[in-house]
């Protein structure tokens, strides 16, 4: 039983949380499958260094460095400047807004437009809204991905969220 | 609409998340049933979470699943080894350690095959390059005091170089929920991996074992329960349990 079987088992159910994590984050079903493909190349070659917990946080910490560097790549995408703003401002409750958040973006059901907005997001607070709304990741496993501490993982989510239903409802007011 | 600020708000979007206990919550319910702030900043958290559920999840297509698959080895790999991960992947989760038992015993009943299959899959992995040796090392003076203060028990280490099974090391391993000592010998071509963990049962006679070609004799002895693993021939993985029997 060679490394590359123990490795299949082990990666491969995890491939789809691979590709939708390498697609929101490239925002391309082309560049996401490079990504993965080389991903899982390198996830084979630091398997023997994988030493147990959650599989799939380990794969998506590889897909996640893998397409970072894709980005950078591509279009030298300005990824500090998102974290200066990440890090800079406290922690803020939601400014004035429509009166029902939750109302305004369950208007917005067109479905493209759900995705855009979550396309807008700077690329930190999507992959950390992306990894724990649709990959229901723990904040553990989220800070282990994105390489950040926990409070970090919260305070992103919070910025995410905010920010996501501040742009839903300033464009229904458009 | 006044913007406002409550102190408990990463408190609240945790409890939505998931990520608090009952008796947090508890804490938190009367402040968050009185708290406007709250209320707002929960329909924030929710409206997103809904927004989510309808975004796009981006599914791996068959070309890439087969493109992924062919690069891997063809072959499947065995249950149990499945099960095995499913145990390292439930294990993995600190805080729920105590469930993950409660669902590890249900599903894997513990009798002697799973120990074979533990004890197998670990020396499997333990060959995969850099897993083999925490402490390499060809002299048992070396290896010996190396475990010291990292189990709850000092393994006997031997030198049976002269019969034909160089120590190489040793390293520290886990195995079904507790620390164990791997001395690692060389033969010819082949690794013979030697577990070490304190007795619990009478003392035994050798028992044999076969597994997915590799090869098991366990015995008990002098208080420790030693388990000898190797892809090696039958006949040398005897003799190596002879040697070391022999050996003081």
């Amino acid at each position: 039983m060679g490394t590359e079987n123990v490795f299949a088992a082990v990666a491969l159910p995890h491939l789809d949380a691979a590709f939708n994590l390498a697609r929101w984050l490239t925002g391309s079903a082309a560049d996401a499958e490079d990504v993965v493909q080389e991903a899982m190349v390198r996830a084979l070659t630091y398997f023997p260094s994988f030493r147990g917990g959650s599989p799939r946080a380990w794969i998506l910490q590889i897909v996640r460095n893998t397409a970072y560097g894709a980005l950078k790549a591509r279009r030298g995408e300005r990824l500090a400047g998102h974290t200066s703003l990440d890090e800079t401002g406290g922690i803020e409750d939601i400014p004035d807004l429509a009166d029902d958040p939750e109302r305004s973006l369950i208007l917005a059901d067109d479905l493209t437009r759900i995705d855009a907005l979550i396309e807008a997001l700077p690329t930190e607070l999507r992959e950390t809204l992306v990894l724990r709304e649709l990959e229901e990741l723990s904040y553990r496993e989220i800070a282990q991905v994105t390489a950040v501490p926990i409070g970090t993982v919260m305070s992103r989510l919070w910025r995410a969220r905010r920010m996501l239903v501040k742009a839903a409802a300033e464009g229904e007011r458009r | 609409m006044s913007a406002g600020h409550c102190g408990k708000l990463l408190l609240l979007q945790a409890e939505l998340d998931g990520e608090l206990d009952a008796v947090a919550v508890a804490a938190l319910a009367e402040h968050r049933a009185a708290c406007p702030v709250c209320r707002r900043n929960q329909s924030v958290i929710l409206g997103a979470r809904q927004a989510l559920r309808r975004a796009s999840y981006h599914r791996a297509s068959p070309q890439l699943m087969n493109s992924v698959a062919s690069r891997m080895a063809a072959q499947p790999a065995s249950p149990a080894r499945r099960r095995r991960f499913l145990w390292r992947e439930l294990a993995g989760f600190g805080a729920g350690a105590a469930l993950a038992a409660a669902i590890v015993l249900t599903v894997l009943p513990v009798n002697h095959q799973n120990l074979i299959a533990a004890l197998v899959d670990d020396h499997v992995r333990a060959l995969q390059p850099g897993h083999l040796l925490d402490v390499p090392s060809t002299n048992q003076h070396t290896v010996k005091p190396w475990f010291d203060g990292k189990l709850d028990f000092s393994p006997p280490v031997k030198n049976l170089d002269s019969e034909g099974f160089p120590l190489l090391g040793g390293r520290l391993d886990y195995l079904r929920g507790r620390a164990v000592a791997v001395l690692v010998y060389s033969h010819g071509k082949h690794v013979v991996e030697l577990f070490v963990w304190p007795a619990s049962g009478a003392v035994g006679e050798p028992a044999r074992a076969d597994r997915h070609g590799y090869h098991v004799v366990r015995w008990t002895s002098a208080g420790m329960s030693l388990s000898a693993v190797s892809d090696a021939e039958p006949a040398a993985l005897e003799e190596f349990v002879r040697d070391w029997q022999r050996s003081p």
